[in-house]
């Protein structure tokens, strides 16, 4: 029987051009990933082959369930739909090109019943797509969301490219729908049996607007619908890796590849051990060679989203630091210096280059950005190892000089004595309540190691904290102890701050002070140095913080609480950066707020994993970085908007910026601060 | 340009409490830590930067006991080329004559174009590079807080004057300027940075070396003997406020409105 319209599978001049398109497309596109490789190759190691079944699971969970995406409602349902669009339509793009030098085509187990499913399954994927397509290019083009502007100082805005994008998918929804419905017309004008197409779909409402139309027309229409598909499929395949859309493909590497240890800094250079860096001939990153390729692969796989600005609160107190910006200059760099065509250049230095100084120094690693971002980047690392680049040069701001010679020579940032560490114990009142042994594995041990960390030892205020605990432990009827004067700096932001060497002698200097104490736990009020002692130090007994050590004496009724006595009190608990997002420990200093009794407890709008930092610790205090405001002052405002005068923390360093914030907002009197431990001390059933 | 940087080692005063000993001959230094001497430390990066924009060397050189190697060596990782320790049980005592006639020799037998030291040390008086330069009949600028290399017979340099004016001066090479901290932004030297230079040889040089008499330094040659340390008597309408932080800002705050001080 004479077929009722040609497809461009049936005649020799369309089935050479059908054939030459996919060869052409996938040879620029296999070109232009040669390319794009190039820099990969020259990139430093980096580990990534281990844990496969975690990795597997990461990429069913953030690839293909796309878990993130939610986070932000309507984006994210609307890229749930796109991608899951794109999936499903993957095997009838590749079916339809093929469909193009060999006609009648099917695709593998997609003959019969599987393939009528199919059939309806893609005609309403496609539809979704279209309709998706438009309805973010009317978000994107018309009501454009503050976080998609571009800041002057970082080049021209992106609209142009995401509406091309959007545009291109309209294109092969409306063509591939064409294609189908134009066939399907000419079928039912000739009498004959007709295709299925998906009642309400978009190749349906076009096959009822050809009811009419001349037999010339849908042929002619099933022709072009058909190579102008084809075209634009392999344009956009091979417009993806030149732009942000180059996620489209790296997605699914850049998750499987993800770092797997929260909270934990890549070594200097992975495959080199601790012994072998002083034969090192450079440290850090300080061009653009000296990333990973799996840092370089996150530059390719940044979709340029903006959820990691939106929720940096270094960008909202207005440092010069957006992460967004941090991998789109990169990527920019990458192919300027290694172009689609031509010899590559030479490299320049990233500082003073596409990076300033303060950028890289305005980061207070809490995390917000590597939690929000939806491809998993990683932001943390990139900025220790630029910072390490940067110490080994010598280029460190003279604020943050002083406190990390202090930390050499004293083992503190503030250069106080190292017998005075334990002086805390000394306070008149809290002397004659408890006596703190101090562990030397000798004369005095204990089970429990209290370790106090710099800022808890020193700090006039802060000791108030450190005595609580102190307390607490005590009622608790653990039996503990500390180092005193052989305990150093844990060395967290040291570490963090680039200075890798320093920190490994504090390291060493505390894993041997904590291994002769002959302790077998170890606890900490300081979620920097759990953090520190729980991620970056080895061979140590198990390390908690307060907070689950009180939930357990509560839970063990080893503590008593008294009611909250005062009703007017509105409590809010604020996550520190290094207990919450970086350990995971959210729900466990809630359950010891909400044990008191009577108490009454809000949440801020950005609590637990969305937590807004209070301006970051340790050597972060000494930092003078370019600001509008301070971190702590929009937190207290969060606060005092969920309608809470209370803040409470578990972290010294949030009490120092909340209470400094609360004093510069002029919230003094309205809005108070208290720390976990302390809290719990107030209301001991004695 | 060949430049010599005189440095000093010195209990640091931001990180240590200093107290006197008891019997009134030294402070305590049982818990002292030390490091180089904070303008010093400006002079060694000001040689440096000269050094890396005009060519040359730096060399550092600092006269005390074994413990002074440390301050070398770090100036060492900072990018000083050369170091020269200065060490003899001679130098024990000397006075600021004797430590600028030790370096008067050690001058001597260089060929410096330039010699920075600091304005003064942490625990000094602010004598030395004034006295080199007269011993060495070499002109002398002092509080430099700017360096113009001209050409290799001269350069400028600038002082800062009352009302944060300043004044700019131009003078001949060979000489000797003791440099103002703010001068520049010294470089971090990390443990990294120390231990790259731990094993790189420092000359160390006694009185022989220098062929100067064991006689003319050290505390046989000191023309001013140190008699005392003491804490000064409280004296009338002085008050010492006591206490935790917080407690002393509210006793100065109250204080401060009592007398009329703020409102």
């Amino acid at each position: 029987m004479e077929p009722v319209i040609v497809s461009p599978g049936m005649l020799l001049p369309t089935q050479i051009l059908a054939l030459l398109i996919p060869l052409a497309g996938v040879g620029i596109f296999a070109y232009i990933i040669a390319r794009r490789v190039a820099p990969l190759v020259r990139a430093k190691p980096d580990f990534r082959f281990d844990r496969i079944a975690a990795r597997l699971k990461n990429v069913l969970k953030l690839w293909l369930a796309q878990y993130k995406q939610p986070r932000y409602m309507l984006a994210g349902v609307l890229h749930i739909l796109l991608f899951a669009g794109f999936l499903i339509l993957s095997i009838r793009s590749i079916s339809l090109v093929i469909l193009g030098f060999h006609a009648g085509f099917v695709f593998p187990g997609l003959d019969g019943a599987a393939g009528h499913v199919y059939h309806v399954l893609k005609d309403y994927a496609a539809t979704m797509v279209f309709v998706v397509a438009v309805v973010a290019a009317i978000r994107r083009g018309i009501f454009k969301p503050a976080r998609y502007a571009v800041p002057e100082k970082y080049g021209k805005d992106h609209t142009g490219e995401a509406i091309l994008v959007l545009g291109l998918i309209a294109i092969l929804m409306v063509s591939e729908s064409l294609f189908d419905a134009s066939k399907a017309a000419a079928q039912q004008q000739a009498g004959v049996e007709v295709m299925l197409i998906a009642p309400g779909s978009l190749a349906w409402i076009f096959k009822q607007w050809l009811a009419n139309s001349s037999d010339g027309t849908l042929q002619g229409l099933h022709m072009v619908s058909f190579f102008v598909h084809d075209l634009t499929f392999f344009f956009f395949l091979c417009f993806l890796p030149l732009g942000k859309h180059f996620h489209v493909i790296t997605s699914i590497f850049n998750v499987f590849f993800m770092k797997l240890d929260k909270g934990s800094v890549k070594p200097v250079r992975w495959g080199v051990g601790d012994d072998q860096l002083d034969d090192l001939e450079t440290f850090g990153v300080k061009n653009f060679e000296d990333f990973t390729w799996k840092h370089m692969l996150d530059f390719y796989s940044c979709a340029d989203c903006g959820r990691c600005s939106e929720n940096c609160p270094a960008n909202a107190v207005g440092r010069p630091l957006s992460p967004r910006f941090i991998s789109i200059k990169a990527r920019d760099y990458s192919f300027k210096h290694y172009p689609l065509k031509g010899k590559f250049a030479p490299h320049e230095p990233l500082i003073g280059g596409i990076y300033e100084e303060d950028e890289i120094w305005s980061c207070t690693t809490c995390g917000a950005c590597e939690e929000e971002c939806p491809l998993m980047i990683e932001y943390i690392d990139k900025m220790v190892d630029i910072r390490r680049g940067m110490v080994d040069e010598g280029n460190v701001p003279q604020s943050l000089q002083k406190p990390l010679m202090a930390i050499e020579k004293r083992g503190n940032p503030y250069g106080m004595m190292e017998k005075k560490r334990a002086e805390w114990t000394q306070e008149e009142a809290f002397k004659e309540e408890l006596s703190v042994k101090i562990l030397d594995g000798k004369k005095e041990q204990a089970d429990t190691l209290y370790f106090v960390d710099s800022i808890s030892s020193y700090d006039d205020r802060i000791q108030e904290i450190t005595r609580s605990t102190a307390r607490v432990l005590a009622a608790a009827g653990i039996d503990y102890g500390i180092l005193g004067k052989t305990e150093k700096d844990s060395g967290h932001e040291v570490r963090r701050f680039g200075e890798e060497m320093l920190f490994q002698e504090l390291r060493d200097q505390n894993t041997e002070a904590i291994v002769n104490s002959g302790a077998t736990r170890i606890v900490t009020a300081d979620p920097h140095a759990f953090n520190a002692l729980v991620k970056d130090y080895n061979g140590l007994p198990p390390v908690e913080h307060i907070s689950q050590t009180l939930a357990r004496a509560v839970a063990g009724k080893k503590i008593r609480l008294k009611p909250e006595e005062d009703d007017s009190r509105i409590y809010t608990y604020h996550d520190p950066c290094y207990l919450g997002r970086h350990n995971g420990i959210y729900d466990i200093p809630r359950q010891v707020i909400d044990a008191i009794p009577g108490i009454r407890r809000v949440e801020m709008d950005r609590c637990r994993d969305r937590s807004f930092c209070c301006g970051g610790g340790g050597l972060m205090l000494f930092y003078e970085p370019i600001e509008e405001t301070r971190m702590g002052k929009l937190r207290v405002e969060m606060a005092k908007e969920a309608g809470a005068n209370v803040i409470v923390t578990a972290c010294p360093f949030c009490m120092v910026n909340i209470e400094d914030a609360i004093k510069t907002s002029g919230l003094e009197g309205e809005m108070t601060a208290i720390d976990l431990s302390e809290l719990i001390d107030r209301h001991l059933e004695r | 340009m060949e430049i010599l940087v005189c440095v000093k080692r010195v209990p640091d005063s931001s990180e240590n409490e200093i107290e006197v000993k008891g019997d009134g001959t030294d402070i305590e230094r049982d818990d002292l830590v030390y490091s180089v001497n904070e303008w010093d430390n400006y002079a060694v990066e000001e040689a440096i930067q000269i050094r890396d924009k005009v060519g040359g060397t730096v060399t550092v050189a600092s006269v005390g006991d074994e413990e002074t190697e440390e301050v070398i060596r770090r100036e060492m990782a900072m990018g000083a080329d050369n170091g020269i320790h200065l060490m003899d049980d001679a130098f024990e005592g000397s006075d600021g004559k004797g430590l600028a006639t030790t370096l008067k020799a050690l001058v001597e037998q260089g060929s410096y174009d330039l010699i920075l030291t600091g304005a003064q040390a942490d625990d000094g008086a602010g004598q030395v590079g004034g006295m080199l330069a007269a011993m060495l009949d070499y002109p002398f600028a002092s509080l430099v807080n700017l360096i113009e290399v001209v050409d290799d017979k001269k350069i400028k340099v600038g002082r800062e004057i009352a009302g944060g004016n300043q004044e700019m001066n131009e003078i001949d090479l060979p000489c000797v300027l003791s440099i103002q901290t703010g001068i520049n932004e010294p470089r971090y030297v990390g443990i990294r940075g120390i231990r790259k230079v731990a094993s790189v040889e420092i000359p160390v040089k006694g009185v022989s070396d220098l062929g100067i008499d064991a006689g003319v330094v050290g505390a046989a040659g000191a023309k001013v003997k140190r008699l005392d340390y003491f804490v000064p008597e409280l004296g009338e309408g002085a008050e010492m406020l006591e206490g935790s932080t917080e407690e002393i800002i509210e006793k100065l705050i109250e204080l401060l409105k009592a007398k009329g001080g703020i409102k």
